[in-house]
């Protein structure tokens, strides 16, 4: 039972039905976007100071102690700025794009478990409703290209749906591994199952998801459809004020909920030893982040066809084949010999990293692909 | 097995930028950090040295663009007094030629570099703002004795530890960091 269907239960006691009904899911949602606004807040100033630190400079460190309140006045500065509309835009479309960006990012949170108890929606899909929901930006990022009527926004518009068309394959493929493993598609059971996380039990499994999800959530080095020396800013080009702020507060939502997805799926979610569960997950959340962020200080940006290459040639063929290794894993070997399983995953990870860095070298192996 | 070909590259540039999270920044904080500047630098428009100031006006007479104007007057002891010193530093281009011109080394660069102004007619400088002062050091300019007395010029805050630099604790917190000069 979680947390707010416990204060459900104790609300219908005292308040009429309707509202013991209304509340607690008011309260949860209005908790769990503050946890976002929050945590995108801190992950802005946070990848700007790692972000100076990897390139030798020193980051905001201005406002407040060592610039944490810099993300802030970033936001009032967006919000003052004139709404700008292009004359022949198509102006609904326009408008409604940034939420369409937005909300789906929102609602990944309803089954991100944040302790044992402590998630919205302990829906028995979870990771089912993840991968559905989260596609939906998608869309809003295509309506935001082709509503701007700009050919640098359409440009990234159309990059961006083959982007993560391509992408959702391997990552939905990752994924069934976990699922096989953990034996259920519920985020707390997967969470519960992980006594040993799955990143050490399925190692190449997490290299693909996790190159799979930069590459959804749009950041370096696959970071196309904004790819600032070709296109300008992309598909949010002709956006100012609020609804660029939207656009922004989304992107950063989904790098925060995929890291949150990362790290309940992956690293254990809220398990861990001494701290409380919360304090556990919110630093798997920062170190996955951490490293997006050292990968976007390192790898310079991928080509389109090198983008498309990627995910078809090497992260899609890697994946089915991951998918069996678990299956036969999963039906053969013992659960009581876990060590057993990682030992082979390793091996498998490895030759098969090998083979595929086979695959995208180009003449000798001197120009790489 | 070339390991090249499989995407150790990849491996050595994220090693690479992992490497910079220890090096120290190289950001200057200017107002609060300044760097030490070249001991030749031709900074501060000019530093002039009154006593040794004979007022032959060798200097104006160099100046390309006549920044320079000098009155003066014979005094009972048979040698020039100054009585005007004015630079227009709006126009000054700092080429250095009435301090190389000088025959007593009476007028040298400044070593200091915040010229900025609020009003037009403060850039012209008269004679008492030329004086030699605390803020206003000659600096090493066509000067050799006194380059030879001045301290190095430093490219970074954080040099290394042996010619007295300072180390940065890993997070470089801010407001706590010395000054360069």
């Amino acid at each position: 039972m979680t947390l707010l269907e416990q204060f459900q239960l104790w609300l219908v006691n005292i308040w009429p039905g309707w509202a013991a009904y209304i509340v607690p899911g008011i309260v949860g949602i209005v908790i769990v976007l503050g946890f976002l606004l929050v945590m995108v807040l801190v992950f802005i100033w946070y990848e700007r100071r790692l972000l100076g630190r990897f390139q030798v400079r020193l980051g905001p460190n201005r406002l407040g102690p060592e610039g944490i309140f810099q993300p802030i006045a970033t936001a009032v500065k967006i919000l003052l700025k004139e709404d700008i509309i292009p004359a022949k835009s198509d102006k609904v479309i326009h408008w409604l794009a940034p939420v369409i960006v937005f909300v789906p990012v929102l609602m990944i949170f309803a089954v991100v478990p944040f302790g044992q108890r402590a998630i919205l929606a302990d829906l028995n899909v979870g990771i089912v409703y993840v991968v559905a929901i989260s596609s939906i930006s998608a869309v809003g990022i295509y309506m935001a290209g082709w509503a701007s009527n700009n050919k640098y926004g359409l440009i990234a518009a159309l990059r961006v749906v083959a982007q993560v068309v391509s992408y959702e394959l391997p990552v939905v493929l990752a994924i069934l591994g976990v699922v096989l493993m953990a034996g259920s598609l519920s985020m707390t059971q997967i969470v519960a199952s992980q006594n040993i996380p799955f990143l050490i039990l399925q190692p190449l499994g997490f290299v693909i998801f996790f190159l799979g999800t930069v590459a959804e959530m749009n950041r370096s080095p696959f970071d196309l459809l904004e790819a600032d020396s070709e296109i300008v800013a992309g598909y949010h080009i002709e956006y100012s004020g609020m609804k660029f702020a939207m656009f922004f507060l989304g992107e950063y939502g989904h790098a925060l909920a995929y890291s949150c997805i990362i790290a309940t799926l992956f690293l254990g979610g809220w398990q861990g030893p001494l701290l409380p569960p919360i304090l556990w997950f919110l630093i798997k959340v920062m170190a996955v982040f951490s490293v997006i962020v050292w990968m976007r200080a390192t790898l310079p940006r991928l080509r389109v066809d090198q983008l498309m290459g990627f995910a078809w040639k090497g992260l899609l063929p890697m994946a089915v084949i991951n998918l069996f290794i678990i299956a036969a894993e999963v039906l053969w070997l013992s659960e009581l010999t876990p060590w057993l399983m990682v030992a082979v995953n390793f091996v498998f990870a490895g030759v098969l990293v090998l083979l595929w860095s086979k695959l995208f070298t180009l003449g000798g192996g001197r120009v790489e692909v | 097995m070339k390991f090249e070909r499989y995407g150790i590259g990849i491996a050595k540039g994220m090693a690479l930028t992992f490497k910079h999270l220890f090096r120290p920044p190289i950001t200057v904080q200017y107002p609060e950090e300044k760097l030490v500047v070249s001991r030749r630098i031709r900074g501060n428009e000019l530093v002039w040295l009154l006593d040794r100031c004979t007022g032959c006006a060798t200097c104006a007479k160099s100046c390309p663009q006549g920044n320079i104007e000098i009155v003066t007057h014979l005094s009972s002891e048979n040698n020039y007094v100054v009585d005007k010193f004015e630079v227009d530093t709006g126009r000054c281009m700092f080429c250095g030629l009435c301090v190389e011109a000088c025959p007593f080394d009476a007028l040298a660069m400044g070593r200091s570099y915040e010229r900025a102004q609020y009003r037009r007619r403060d850039v012209i400088l008269s004679k008492e703002q030329l004086l030699i002062s605390d803020i206003r050091q000659p600096s090493g300019y066509a000067r050799p004795k006194i380059e030879a007395s001045l301290p190095k010029q430093s490219l970074l805050i954080y040099w290394d530890r042996k010619e007295g630099g300072q180390k940065l604790s890993w997070l470089g917190l801010s407001k706590k960091r010395g000054r360069g000069v």
